[in-house]
Order: C-alpha cells, then sequence, then structure tokens
C-alpha cells in the first residue's frame, strides 16, 4: 500500500537532526531502518508530514570500547551487531538473540536503536539490553543524558525518547565470560516471540554465582525475572535446581493474549524457557 | 540422412523450466506492470464493519482531491454493474443472494467494496479514499458458522434464512449402496461406531502477487488483463454479465503469479475495472494491497464435520455417514457452493465402504467470501476420511496402516466402481504403502515411540498415516452437467508448423506458475520430434488461445495435455500426404519417427520441418490438400483421473510447550507416467508445504465483530523454507488408462495427502494423555492444552487478537478507513 505523502529530510549530523525535529516537531518521524516505521506508514496507521532519516549520519553507527562497557551506535544494523566480535566478547546475549531476530533481509536494514526506539515489548533486543542493565544516550538540544534500562522501556512501545530528542547509542556494560542464552519460542521462524527468555550466566565451577534474565512479551514493556535470578546465586547448574528457581519466572507479569496463545498459556512457557535458557547459558 | 541414434526422449527429463528465469527475477508482463498512455487507477472504499446498513456516502471532499476524476458508489453504478455470478448453483432451490460488485445499500463482511475513487496516480486515488466519508449503521452480524445454520442473525435479514442449499448423496438412493443408518444402527450393537466433529479452519490462498486488473477500452475490442487463473471463463462472464458481446472482450492472463485457486473467481475488483473504464473511455486499472487480498480475496476451506463410521469388530468398514456445514461467506461465489461438493465422491476415499451418506449445507455469514482453495473439496474429504480410519486403528487397537489395507481396493480389483459411484481405472495402494513404509522405516519409528513413552521422553514420538487418493482432471462435461456446474470441461489445443520448423503450441490451459511451457514443450519434442528448444507454448489470452477452460483441479496435463496430444497427432497425419508426395512414395509406406517420415525399407526421408517448409511455400502439394499443417484438437475426458498415494510422518512433540517439530516426512504419490520430474518434486514439494500448513500454522480468525484478525502475515503464518525439512519423495507408477501418455494430475495431491497425516501424527504423540484430537492449527497452545485438559483437544478457542507490532501508539493522525 501507498504512504500518504511526506517529506523527506536527510540530514548529515546529530545536530542537524536535532535541528529538524525541534522545527518539525510532531508531524514529524525519525526513520532508521524503516521495518518497523514503513508498515506503519504503509499501512497508513501513522501519516508524518516529515520524515528525518539517520541513514546518513556516519557518527551513529558501529561498536566501540569505552573502559567497561560497549558502546552500540544507534543506526549500527542488526546484522552488523550480530556478527560483531567485541558483542559476541563482551555481550555474548545480545549476539545470541540477534540470531534469531526476523530474517536475514530485515537484519541488513533494521538497527538496534530503530528496534529500542520502537519498544515493541515483542522485540528481541529489549529483554537482553535489560538483563545486561544497559543505558541508554539519548541526545537533545540541551546535549545528551543517560537513562537506565529500567527507566527507559515505560510502556507498551513508549519509551524515555522526548518528542525533541533522538536515541544516539547503548552503552552495555562488559560481561565478559558469563554464558549467554536467549530462548525464543515461536511458531514459524520469522515470527516475532510469543515469549522468549534471555537469560546470562556467571558459572563458578558448577555454581551459579551470578544470573541476569530478561522476559520478551511478557508484559507491555520487557521485563527482569528478579526473584529467579536471585533464587539461582549459589545454586548448582542442575536442571532439577534450576527448574525449581525458575518456577516463578511468570511471577509479577502481564502477558498479552493472542491468536499465538493467552497470557496463561505465556506465563506458562516463561517456566519452561527460563529453565532451558539458563542451564544453556550455564553450559549445563 | 540415416538416423542412426535414438535421440533422448523429452519425457521423463529434468528439463528446467522454461519460464522460470523471467517469472523469478520478475521482469515480465505482470499485470501491475502494464502501464498505458492516459492510465487512470482506482482505490477501494472498504466497509470496516461486517454487516451495515449504508446510510449515505458523502464524497464531495474525495472528488475535490488533487487528481481525482470522479468518485462512484454503488448507487451511482447501478444496474450497469451487472450482479457478479455464481456458475454453480448446486440445488434448484439454492439461495443466492445478489451480489452488485459495489454494495448498494448494505455491507455484508469487513472489506466489501461501497466507493471507488479514480484518480490519476494510485496513490492519489489512495489518498482521496480517505477523504470519503461513509455513514454506517451497523447489524448485527453472521458471523460463527453453526449458529449461523441457525438463523439466529441473518446475513442478508430479506433473505429470511442463512441456508443457501442442502446437497446430498446417498448410496441407497443412487443404487450404489446400502442404507448407512442401518449399517450404523447394526455396529451399535456388535461392531464398533467412531463419531467425530472436525473443524477445518478458514484459509487465505496468499499467492505471491495480489490480484491486479488492467482495462484498455480504448480499442475496438475491449482488452482486460488480469492476474487470473481463468481468462476464458472471465471473457464469457463479463460478456454474459454487462451485456456486451463475447467477441468485443479480450481477456488476457499475463504472467501470473500464483492462485492456488485463489483466482478462479471473477471479482468485483475486475468488473469495477471493466465498467469504469468503458464509462471512462481510459485505461483504468487496479492493483489491491496485500491487506486488501488477505480480507477480500476468497477464502478457502470453512466447514464443521461431522462423521459416523460404522465397522465390524475386526475392523471391516461398514458404513460412513459425512454430514457438512460449509461456510460461503457473505455471497455465493464462482464455484464456491459446488466446493464441498467436489468432497463428496471422495469421502470414502480407497476403502470399500458398502453404505455411504453425503450431505452438505452451505451457509451464508457476514464473512469474505470462501471458494476453491489448493484440492477445493477433496482436502476436506480426505481429511475426514483419514482422520476417521487412524481413529477406528485406535478404537480397535491395531496399527494405521492394517485398517487401511483391510479395507482398501486391491489393485486387481481395479476397475473399481465406488459406494459415490465413480469408477477408478486403475491404482496400486499395496505397492505405494510398501515402498513409503520402507523409505520411512517404520518399524524402526514404532520402535522409537515405544521407547519413548516407556521412558515418560518430554519429547514425544507420533507417527501419522494418509492414504489417499483424488479426483482431479475437471473434468468429464457430462458428469459436470449433471452436478448443474455452469460449464463442461473439455479442454483446447492447437499445433501451428511455423515455416522455419518451429512450433506454436496454444493451450487453453491457463498457467500461473505451473510450468506448463516446460512440460508441454516437452510432450511436443517428443511427439513431433522437434527439439525441444523449438517448440513455444502461447497461453493465457482469449485472442492468442480463443478456446480453454483454464487452470484448476489439476487439469491442465490431463485434459489440455491429452488435447494438445491429440493436435500433434493430426499434424502428422495432415503432413503425411504432402511427404508422401514430396518423397514420390505411397503415404501408407511412410513410417513417422523422431521427427522424420521415413520410406520403409528404404534410407528415404524427409524431416517434418522440411515438410512445414514445404507446405508453407505451398510450390508441390497434392491436388486438392490445403497449404496448411495446423490442427486443433477439444477433449472432453471421459473419466476423472485418480492419483494416489502414501504419505507418512513422524511428528515429535515437546510435551512441556506443545511444541510440534517435524522429523520425517515420506510420500510415495502414484501419479502415472511423469512428463518432468523436476517439475512434479515441485508440485509435491509446494503441495506438501500447503497441507502442513493447514494442520499447524494458517488460518484466518475473525472476531466477534466480524474483523480479520490474522490480516497481515504477522497473524496470518504462511510457512517459509527454515519452517519445513526435507521431504523424502518417491513414486510408484501405475499408468492412468483414460489418457494417452497415461499421466495423473500432481498439482493437488500434495496438499491433499499432508494435512491428516500431520494431524494424525500429532494426535498419535499424545493419544497416550487420553488425547483423540486437536484442532488445526495445531498450534502449541493447543496441542498443549490437549495434552494437560485430555479428550478432544477442543483447546480450539484461540484469543481472537492479533500481535501488535505495527501500533504506533503516542502517535495520532491514525488514518481514517485504513485497514484493521
Ligand atoms: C518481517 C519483519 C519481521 C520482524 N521480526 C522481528 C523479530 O522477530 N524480532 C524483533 O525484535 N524485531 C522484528 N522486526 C522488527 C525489526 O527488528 C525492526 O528493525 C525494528 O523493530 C525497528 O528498527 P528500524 O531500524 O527498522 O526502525 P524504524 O522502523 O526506522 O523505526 C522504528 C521506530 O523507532 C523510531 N526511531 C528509530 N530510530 C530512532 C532513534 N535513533 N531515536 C529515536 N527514535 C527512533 C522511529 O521513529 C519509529 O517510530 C521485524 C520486522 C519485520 C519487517
Amino acid at each position: 500500500m501507498i504512504p500518504a505523502q511526506f517529506d523527506y529530510l536527510a540530514p548529515t549530523t546529530v545536530e542537524d537532526a536535532l535541528v529538524a525535529l525541534a522545527e518539525h516537531g510532531d508531524d514529524a518521524k525519525i526513520i532508521a531502518g524503516g521495518q518497523s516505521l514503513l508498515p506503519v506508514l504503509r499501512m497508513r496507521l501513522n501519516a508524518p508530514e516529515f520524515v528525518i532519516d539517520l541513514g546518513r549520519i556516519e557518527s551513529l553507527r558501529g561498536v566501540t570500547e569505552d573502559g567497561d562497557a560497549l558502546v552500540i551506535g544507534a543506526m549500527t544494523t542488526h546484522s552488523d551487531v550480530g556478527t560483531n566480535p567485541l558483542v559476541a566478547e563482551h555481550a555474548a546475549l545480545i549476539t545470541k538473540a540477534v540470531e534469531h531476530l526476523a530474517d536475514a533481509q530485515v537484519r541488513h536494514r533494521g538497527t538496534f536503536g530503530g528496534a529500542l526506539a520502537h519498544a515493541d515489548p515483542a522485540g528481541d533486543l529489549g529483554a537482553p539490553v535489560l538483563a545486561l542493565d544497559a543505558e541508554f544516550v539519548i541526545t537533545g538540544s540541551g546535549g545528551e543524558r543517560r537513562v537506565s534500562a529500567a527507566d527507559f522501556f515505560e510502556d507498551f512501545m513508549t519509551t524515555a525518547i522526548g518528542d525533541d530528542e533522538i536515541l544516539t547509542s547503548v552503552r552495555i556494560p562488559k560481561h565478559t565470560g558469563w554464558g549467554a542464552h536467549y530462548e525464543k519460542f515461536v511458531r514459524v521462524a520469522h515470527q516475532w516471540p510469543i515469549v522468549a527468555v534471555a537469560a546470562t550466566v556467571r558459572a563458578e565451577g558448577g555454581t551459579i554465582a551470578e544470573a541476569r534474565i530478561g522476559l520478551t512479551n511478557m508484559g507491555s514493556t520487557p521485563l527482569r525475572a528478579t526473584t529467579v535470578e536471585q533464587a539461582l546465586v549459589g545454586q548448582p547448574a542442575t536442571d532439577e535446581a534450576v527448574r525449581r528457581a525458575a518456577e516463578s519466572a511468570a511471577e509479577g507479569t502481564n502477558p498479552p493474549s493472542d491468536l499465538n496463545g493467552d497470557a496463561d498459556y505465556r506465563r506458562h512457557l516463561a517456566t519452561v524457557l527460563t529453565r532451558r535458557a539458563v542451564l544453556a547459558a550455564a553450559g549445563a | 540422412m540415416t538416423v542412426t541414434e535414438e535421440p533422448q526422449m523429452e519425457i521423463g527429463r529434468d528439463r528446467r523450466r522454461k519460464e522460470d528465469q523471467r517469472l523469478i527475477t520478475g521482469r515480465t508482463r505482470w499485470t501491475d506492470n502494464i502501464t498505458l498512455p492516459g492510465m487512470l487507477h482506482l482505490a477501494m472504499v472498504r466497509s470496516p464493519f461486517a454487516h451495515a446498513k449504508i446510510v449515505n456516502i458523502d464524497t464531495e471532499e474525495a472528488k475535490k482531491a488533487p487528481n481525482v476524476v470522479t468518485v462512484v458508489t454503488g448507487k451511482d453504478l447501478g444496474e450497469e454493474q451487472g450482479s457478479l455470478p455464481n456458475a454453480w448453483p448446486i440445488t434448484p432451490d439454492q439461495v443466492t443472494p445478489p451480489h452488485p460488485p459495489v454494495a448498494i445499500d448494505r455491507a455484508t463482511f469487513a472489506g466489501e467494496i461501497v466507493a471507488v475513487v479514480v484518480a490519476r496516480s494510485a496513490a492519489e486515488a489512495r489518498d482521496a479514499a480517505e477523504l470519503v466519508d461513509v455513514d454506517y449503521e451497523e447489524l448485527p452480524a453472521a458471523l460463527d458458522l453453526k449458529e449461523s445454520a441457525e438463523d439466529k442473525v441473518l446475513a442478508h435479514p430479506d433473505l429470511g434464512t442463512n441456508k443457501s442449499a442442502l446437497w446430498v448423496f446417498d448410496s441407497a438412493d443412487a443404487g450404489t449402496g446400502g442404507n448407512v443408518d442401518e449399517a450404523i444402527a447394526k455396529a451399535r450393537e456388535d461392531g464398533i461406531v467412531i463419531e467425530r466433529e472436525y473443524r477445518q479452519q478458514r484459509l487465505i490462498p496468499a499467492f505471491m502477487e495480489p490480484r491486479s486488473t488492467v482495462v484498455d477500452p480504448t480499442g475496438e475490442q475491449i482488452t482486460m488483463w488480469s492476474a487470473t487463473q481463468i481468462p476464458h471463463i472471465l471473457r464469457f462472464l463479463l460478456a454474459a454479465v454487462l451485456g456486451v458481446s463475447e467477441s468485443k472482450v479480450r481477456v488476457i492472463a499475463p504472467d501470473v503469479g500464483g492462485g492456488f485457486g485463489g483466482k478462479l473467481q471473477t471479482t468485483p475488483e475486475e468488473f469495477i475495472t471493466m465498467v469504469l473504464a468503458r464509462r471512462l473511455g481510459k485505461p483504468v486499472k487496479f492493483t489491491e494491497t496485500r491487506s486488501e487480498s488477505m480480507m477480500a480475496a476468497h477464502h478457502g476451506r470453512d466447514q464443521w464435520q461431522k462423521l459416523t463410521l460404522s465397522a465390524e469388530k475386526d475392523g471391516t468398514v461398514t458404513g460412513f455417514k459425512v454430514e457438512l456445514l460449509a461456510d460461503l461467506g457473505s455471497h455465493v461465489s464462482l464455484v464456491g457452493g459446488g466446493v464441498p461438493v467436489l468432497g463428496a465422491f471422495m469421502f470414502n476415499a480407497i476403502y470399500k465402504f458398502p453404505a455411504y451418506h453425503f450431505q452438505v449445507q452451505t451457509v451464508l455469514t457476514n464473512k469474505a467470501w470462501t471458494d476453491a482453495y489448493r484440492g477445493a473439496g477433496r482436502p476436506e474429504a480426505t481429511f475426514g476420511i483419514e482422520r476417521m480410519m487412524t481413529e477406528l486403528a485406535a478404537g480397535l487397537g491395531v496399527d494405521p496402516l492394517e485398517i487401511r489395507e483391510k479395507n482398501w481396493i486391491k489393485h486387481e480389483e481395479f476397475p473399481f466402481t465406488t459406494v459415490a459411484g465413480l469408477e477408478y481405472d486403475s491404482g496400486n495402494y499395496e505397492a505405494a504403502t510398501a515402498l513409503a513404509k520402507e523409505h520411512f522405516g517404520y518399524d524402526e519409528l514404532r520402535a522409537e515411540q515405544q521407547r519413548r513413552r516407556e521412558a515418560k521422553d518430554p519429547v514425544q514420538l507420533g507417527i501419522g498415516v494418509s492414504t489417499f487418493t483424488e479426483m482431479c482432471g475437471l473434468a468429464p462435461s457430462r458428469v459436470l452437467g449433471s452436478l448443474d456446474y455452469g460449464a463442461g470441461g473439455w479442454e483446447h489445443a492447437t499445433v501451428r508448423m511455423l515455416a522455419t520448423g518451429k512450433v506454436e503450441v496454444i493451450t487453453g490451459a491457463s498457467a500461473h506458475g505451473q510450468g506448463h511451457e516446460t512440460a508441454f514443450s516437452q510432450i511436443v519434442a517428443d511427439r513431433l520430434g522437434v527439439p525441444f528448444e523449438d517448440v513455444e507454448v502461447l497461453h493465457g489470452d482469449t485472442q492468442v488461445a480463443p478456446k480453454g477452460l483454464d487452470t484448476y483441479g489439476s487439469r491442465s496435463l490431463v485434459v489440455g495435455g491429452e488435447a494438445l496430444v491429440r493436435a500433434a497427432d493430426k499434424v502428422i497425419e495432415k503432413a503425411r500426404p504432402i511427404a508422401a508426395h514430396l518423397l514420390e512414395a505411397s503415404a501408407d509406406d511412410l513410417e513417422f519417427k523422431a521427427g522424420r517420415f521415413g520410406v520403409r525399407g528404404t534410407d528415404q526421408g524427409m524431416a517434418m520441418a522440411e515438410v512445414a517448409l514445404a507446405t508453407f511455400a505451398a510450390h508441390n502439394l497434392p491436388d486438392g490438400v490445403e497449404p496448411s499443417l495446423d490442427c486443433d484438437a477439444t477433449y472432453d475426458p471421459v473419466n476423472f483421473n485418480y492419483p494416489h498415494g502414501t504419505h507418512l510422518c513422524a511428528m515429535e512433540v515437546d510435551t512441556e510447550t506443545g511444541a510440534v517439530k517435524m522429523r520425517k516426512y515420506t510420500c510415495v504419490d502414484d501419479i502415472g507416467n511423469v512428463i518432468n520430474p523436476l517439475i512434479v518434486a515441485g508440485q509435491v514439494h509446494g503441495g506438501l508445504v500447503q497441507g502442513i500448513a493447514q494442520a499447524l500454522w494458517e488460518e484466518a480468525v475473525y472476531d466477534d465483530s466480524g474483523t480479520l484478525v490474522s490480516a497481515s502475515f504477522v497473524d496470518y503464518l504462511v510457512p517459509t523454507a527454515a519452517d519445513t525439512i526435507s521431504f523424502d519423495v518417491d513414486h510408484t507408477t501405475t499408468p492412468s488408462l483414460t489418457n494417452t501418455l497415461g499421466t495423473k494430475g500432481v498439482g493437488e495431491a500434495g496438499t491433499i495427502a499432508s494435512t491428516p497425516a500431520v494431524v494424525n501424527a500429532v494426535v498419535d504423540a499424545i493419544r497416550q494423555f487420553g488425547v483423540n484430537d486437536v484442532r488445526m492449527p495445531c498450534t502449541p497452545e493447543r496441542v498443549w492444552k490437549a495434552i494437560n485438559d485430555g479428550g478432544g483437544g477442543d483447546g480450539g478457542a484461540t484469543t481472537e487478537a492479533a500481535a501488535p507490532h505495527f501500533d504506533d501508539s503516542g502517535d495520532t493522525a491514525i488514518a481514517d478507513g485504513a485497514p484493521e
């Protein structure tokens, strides 16, 4: 279908993009990879007058190290994130999640920042960045501010990014040496997860020293399974111990009901998938 | 020159398809690629309500929008737009609501067209469509099939009922068998009776190329290009409905990107484009969006099946009673009412039932209309019987293959007249089953299944069986006539010998991805002894291929191919006296072999190409012989065509989540002689995936306000290669006796056979938990609930809501009338 008409702006610096955003405000939409925005426009669910493309701003692309953190530029494509050796080494959970995100075509267009800004609770990146305690770097005319992942996801498809701001990068604290697994439950391969569990674990010997668990599509935002995380500390990485800890995975969640399953079924899935994700992350 | 070596035969060769390059790259004449000078574009305004009175339509704003030529409503078009045809009234008293292409005073499903914008560009038409202001008064909608059959809410209040037609076949009445109620009553006393109710969910054909139509009214003849499977039928019906002389209408189906039955239709969009092009005197184009295709192009299947099977204690079947409810949607489509009737002759399948009763009640509802979808009637029947035979086996505690073998027609019993009155010409179910079992490793997988059960493995294994047959090659015209179908089932072919020795073949079949150009070239190459590359197959244009009945029902090869063989054979006979004359020999002494007329006992001879050139020059022809080798043939089949096969499927079920995973799929299809194994493999693989998709993934779901929830590929799950495994495909060969080449149809076989094989496997894996059915599609949620609740797996209730990935909350400017 054909989107309603809009003007297309393609700034080459973040400053110019911010100026354009300030000027057109409510009438403007940012486009990154377009993989979520274009369907919205084509189905005429939205009809902005201006579309501001971040694609020509070089500084928003790529992965760098900054001390204890990795910095992933907002415009880095899923496919570049997925094949980046720094990410694989220090934030393996993200590598694992990107592997199963959509299909190759979408991964070559869609961006890390775009997916997180879109904040679909079924998106594959929210739970991993939440589990890894990422920090979001948001830039406005007044400069940069940093928002923790816990505060970034406010509600269904709603984030802390203001109308006149741009998400410029995401800082991921290094989790070097942590085992990681992303357990995604789908009916067909190209689907968004019905439920997914992102788990990363630091094991000492056969014992779980620390665990971080994020849940995808279990509420209006990505969620942390903190009870499970705590219950796992000091436990052996065995089926029995992890099973027991994972039983509370759905605690405090509010999953949706749709064609793929109702809320109760999703709660059940969360416990099974959490067990599997943790065991796999612990290498058990 | 003498021929020393036998040239390689084309039939049986793995020829790459001639049409692949252009179809795969898309650099070809798809309808939407056609642009004509001064062409105007349409956008449709569609009802968001399942059932609503159209109180008023304000088109003023839309008319003022840039480059809008006009905006028309159903009232504006009135009688001029005609009423869309139903070509198969299945009973004389069928209730058939009138079907104006643009609704006039009432919208009858969500997606029905209520107004049309004509503009100079497609974008401007779409923009203006948003400005059409329709005042609706919502009416109660008939949505649920069972409730609608009880006339609780009427889809068309003025008709007084939703019941369109009740069609019955009874073997006692027809004299083809006994009384089924007696058989069932007897079995209740001293045998076994299996009673089940199955749901055939609604499906969306989901062809790759959305429908598109261009009409050019500027010549003496009106030309329509359309992405259709049926250019000939469309031309006839455009003329018949709109009162235009058939000779003034030319319909072209250029390259068409798939259909699966979904383009076996005469659509509102085609009629509207035609009517507006004629009104405005300018070329007009309409191309639908994917959303429009999902909600308004016809859907398939959608039945409730109440089935009662009786047998003796030893497993010998004694009767089968089939009572169907079939959802027509809001109108009786081109052949919609007839689709379940095509299943009437197939529920008895390969088994020797002494008594059989079939009835279908077709029902009008306020949903998209239904019609043919790959297999049309036969997948429903095959599902019903193959599920029931498996349930019978389970009821008796015997292997599902054993119960089938006990009851099927033995190979020495052909030809066999069935309890439904069809004569199966040939088949060998024993051979196909033996080969399939061997490939599959049936006994080893059964042993593994046992081990997993005993070990209480969280992943259980199930094995599903489907020993199917189908009737295809639609169809003997007399039979169609006896079923009140509005046309015949013959097919036409022409073979034209060009002066250069090249051959043009014209077929009335209308390919839309099947590979006719390749397979038909192979047939003609062998028949006339000309190189494969020298044969050009022309089709899909009523001016080039003036006669034909198009492509559906696995008919192109077995009906169209036979017409072609006959036309080619006529060419040889027409060339013979000319060759004899030129060779100064007696026609009786000529032998035609490998493209050459040879004089018996000499090395004298003449190639077909030489005869063609001599005929073209016409300098030296025998007296009274016309200077042409071209020949036509129109072939009306004497019988249907009965492919069969044994499909075996192993499914793993993760009992913790309900997730199902295919482990192995073996099929041994008997489709007679194979023209091109590569094309056949493509048809089998694609067919299997489509049938498997019904079992596991696809369902068109409406919510309780009548909005299609699975309205995009986010929620309507069409599988990709990533979701399937490598199938193990083989064949046995029992040639059909009803056509020269001994071929049988293969276009629908995989789809017909695979659905019950998969569901039987899923149920087999979890029958130990007290489960005897899982409703399709077997979603993990349904499977998990069946395991945990046991019983009939009626965890049918999925939540009728879409996954909202493209919501754009926090933003306003949500346009009116956007597809939901
Ligand atoms: C067929 C298909 C399947 C998919 N499957 C999955 C899947 O399985 N899992 C999954 O996680 N995702 C999936 N996606 C979504 C995919 O990940 C998208 O790439 C992603 O959601 C959006 O990224 P984008 O770069 O394309 O953003 P865009 O579509 O360009 O933008 C998305 C939204 O974010 C805003 N935005 C973008 N960048 C910024 C920024 N830097 N600052 C502020 N706002 C910004 C835009 O204004 C817009 O509202 C799928 C998409 C498609 C088309």
